[in-house]
């Protein structure tokens, strides 16, 4: 076990170093200079070369990134080109909204997504399934930019229910979390059904009944716990989905957050708060897949550790 | 056939296949069947006051915010998303079933090599990838299916590889092989087989998520460039006026969300059909 958990850790710091290191070509590879644009229109060919070796820029590909990788093992993800601060402190500041949107984007997916499929479960091959499983198609097909507009437009601009963008009190939190969730909850929902018909299909189950314990009570004390975890763990699988939505959804509500960051430092090229970014998002994403592995041996442990 | 038949006997199936039956056609037809062309501002397009018209008896949709016909531009839009859904679809599939196929047959050094990759481009945040690919290249068609393309891949491949793997185990595989059949012939004529309708289900479910996340990068502006028009950069365009011109956002809205549902119904009726261990579970 101490031997398995070694070598994802491992894993795991091996792909964050080949995800810096594609991150760093992708960006060597961007057709704008960093120098020029920080000079501006009317530097001098001088000015701009000073530029250029002060940041760095004129040495040779594999030197730039040894050092960038030698500041990254000191915690230090360099100094962003335009803003003149350190991509330490702007990702800092940025981070907790984003943490925010997405736990609260969390807590809507698994919300809306188990409860209905709990329901289409119980109620397998009712009307009301059929018509709860054309919804979960619904929110893995709608673009998520939509969906955010259109309950901007009707809960915001028509009853005037909540704020229409903006960052600060919980009413600001409601629409884009139900905006990042709604992808989610269609997927949970089809996970937490099929979940439910298999653990409803057990023995147990059918001894429950047999003791004469009402629909109710087996359905929540039996059914719903055992069909639960395996559903939650995917919430590990799942952050790098809800990455790509927080983008998206910090763009149309004009959320302070991390998405913002990165989207406002690819259109002015600032290439150390993009490499940040991306790193900060694929740690995340790659602990989130740790986790669900984690939990998903706990539940299971006739997995094989391989 | 049969699985034609089966399709044909669910609700859902049938509608998804009737829907892109539809958007098929129009965006085949689109000259033929719009009024005007996609990127002519009409000077009867806007009010006096120079606002966009609702929809109505001279324009189907409505006009935009230059006077263009909504309805003309949705259907050239159509062809913009089909394009890009099959093509980057299409070349997502033959990335990752190649290297599927190729880690899973080989193993070994190379095998290993191959899934370390396949992880690695996992545990990428997808669509900064995306954006950052689109800002290298400058957006055009094809361009932007292509990045999609370079990030969709993945799963296929992750699928593909247990899928050869496991196959690779099997009994039948087993036997040719002590009869002698060469390692080619047992990939082509015993493996790739069983493999096809894996890469027909991901065909069709992988178009919904082409299409959203091209809607996604030309809704972020980083997407097909306008004037060609596609329904993400429509949205684009108009989405500051979306209370007093909310036809601009939400029929092209509609129209993405009509083609992603479809293509995902039809794909997960493809594969509790083409796969019996799901069979059961609805």
């Amino acid at each position: 076990m101490a031997a398995y958990l070694l070598r994802r850790f491992l894993g795991s710091a091996l792909i964050l170093l080949g995800i810096s290191l594609v991150t760093f070509v992708l960006l060597y590879l961007l057709p704008a200079d960093p120098a020029r644009q920080i000079a501006g229109r009317s530097a001098t060919a001088a000015t701009v070369e000073s530029i250029r070796e002060q940041l760095g820029l004129n040495l040779p590909f594999y030197e730039r990134y040894l050092r960038y990788l030698g500041g990254l093992l000191q915690g230090d993800l360099g100094r962003s080109y335009i803003q003149k601060t350190e991509v330490n402190t702007l990702i800092a500041s940025r981070l907790p909204p984003s943490l925010l949107l997405m736990a609260a984007g969390i807590f809507a997916e698994l919300l809306i997504g188990l409860t209905v499929g709990i329901v289409a479960a119980v109620r397998r091959r009712t009307k009301l399934d059929q018509s709860l499983m054309v919804f979960s198609f619904v929110g893995v097909s709608a673009p998520q930019f939509v969906v955010g507009i259109l309950l901007i437009y009707v809960f915001a601009y028509w009853l005037g229910w909540f704020p229409l963008s903006g960052y600060g009190t919980p009413a600001h939190l409601v629409l884009p979390a139900l905006t990042l969730g709604f992808l989610g909850a269609g997927w949970y929902a089809r996970m937490m059904r099929s979940s439910m018909l298999d653990v409803l299909q057990q023995d147990f189950i059918r001894t429950a009944r047999a003791k004469g314990l009402g629909k109710a009570r087996v359905v929540l004390r039996h059914a719903v716990p055992n069909a639960l975890l395996p559903v939650v763990a995917m919430v590990g699988i799942d952050i790098g989905i809800l990455m790509s939505g927080i983008v998206v959804v910090e763009a149309v509500f004009g959320w302070p957050g991390i998405g913002q960051l990165a989207w406002q430092a690819i259109q002015r090229v600032d290439i150390p708060i993009i490499m940040g970014v991306t790193l900060v998002a694929a740690c995340a994403i790659v602990i989130g897949n740790l986790i669900a592995d984690m939990v998903a041996l706990f539940i299971d442990p006739r997995i094989k550790l391989r | 056939m049969r699985v034609l038949h089966e399709l044909l006997r669910r609700k859902l199936a049938v509608f998804g296949l009737a829907v892109i039956g539809v958007i098929v056609t129009m965006a085949v037809l689109a000259p033929v069947i719009t009024p005007y062309a996609p990127d002519d501002q009409l000077f009867e397009g806007l009010t006096l006051e120079g606002a966009p018209l609702p929809p109505g008896d001279s324009f189907l949709l409505g006009t935009d915010l230059l006077g263009r016909d909504l309805f003309s531009r949705l259907v050239y839009g159509a062809r913009t998303s089909l394009i890009i859904g099959i093509v980057a679809n299409g070349v997502a599939v033959i990335i990752g079933a190649v290297i599927g196929i190729t880690a899973g047959f080989l193993r070994g050094f190379v095998g290993t090599l191959l899934m370390r990759f396949t992880d690695l481009m996992m545990a990428f945040p997808a669509l900064l990838l995306a954006i950052v690919l689109a800002a290298i290249f400058t957006p055009s068609l094809w361009i932007v299916a292509l990045v999609i393309a370079m990030v969709n891949w993945v799963q296929v491949a992750r699928v593909i590889y247990t899928e050869t793997i496991s196959l690779s185990e099997r009994d039948f595989v087993e036997a040719e092989r002590s009869l002698g059949a060469s390692r080619l012939r047992i990939l082509v004529q015993h493996i790739a087989p069983h493999l096809v309708s894996t890469m027909v289900v991901w065909a069709t479910l992988g178009i919904a998520t082409t299409v959203l996340l091209e809607a996604t990068l030309s809704f972020l502006g980083i997407g097909v460039q306008p004037p060609t028009p596609s329904w993400g950069n429509i949205i684009f365009e108009n989405q500051t006026y979306f209370t007093t011109a909310p036809w601009l956002v939400f029929i092209p809205g509609a129209a993405i969300l009509l083609l992603a549902l479809s293509f995902n119904v039809v794909g997960d009726a493809l594969r509790d059909i083409l796969d019996p261990k799901q069979k059961g579970r609805t």
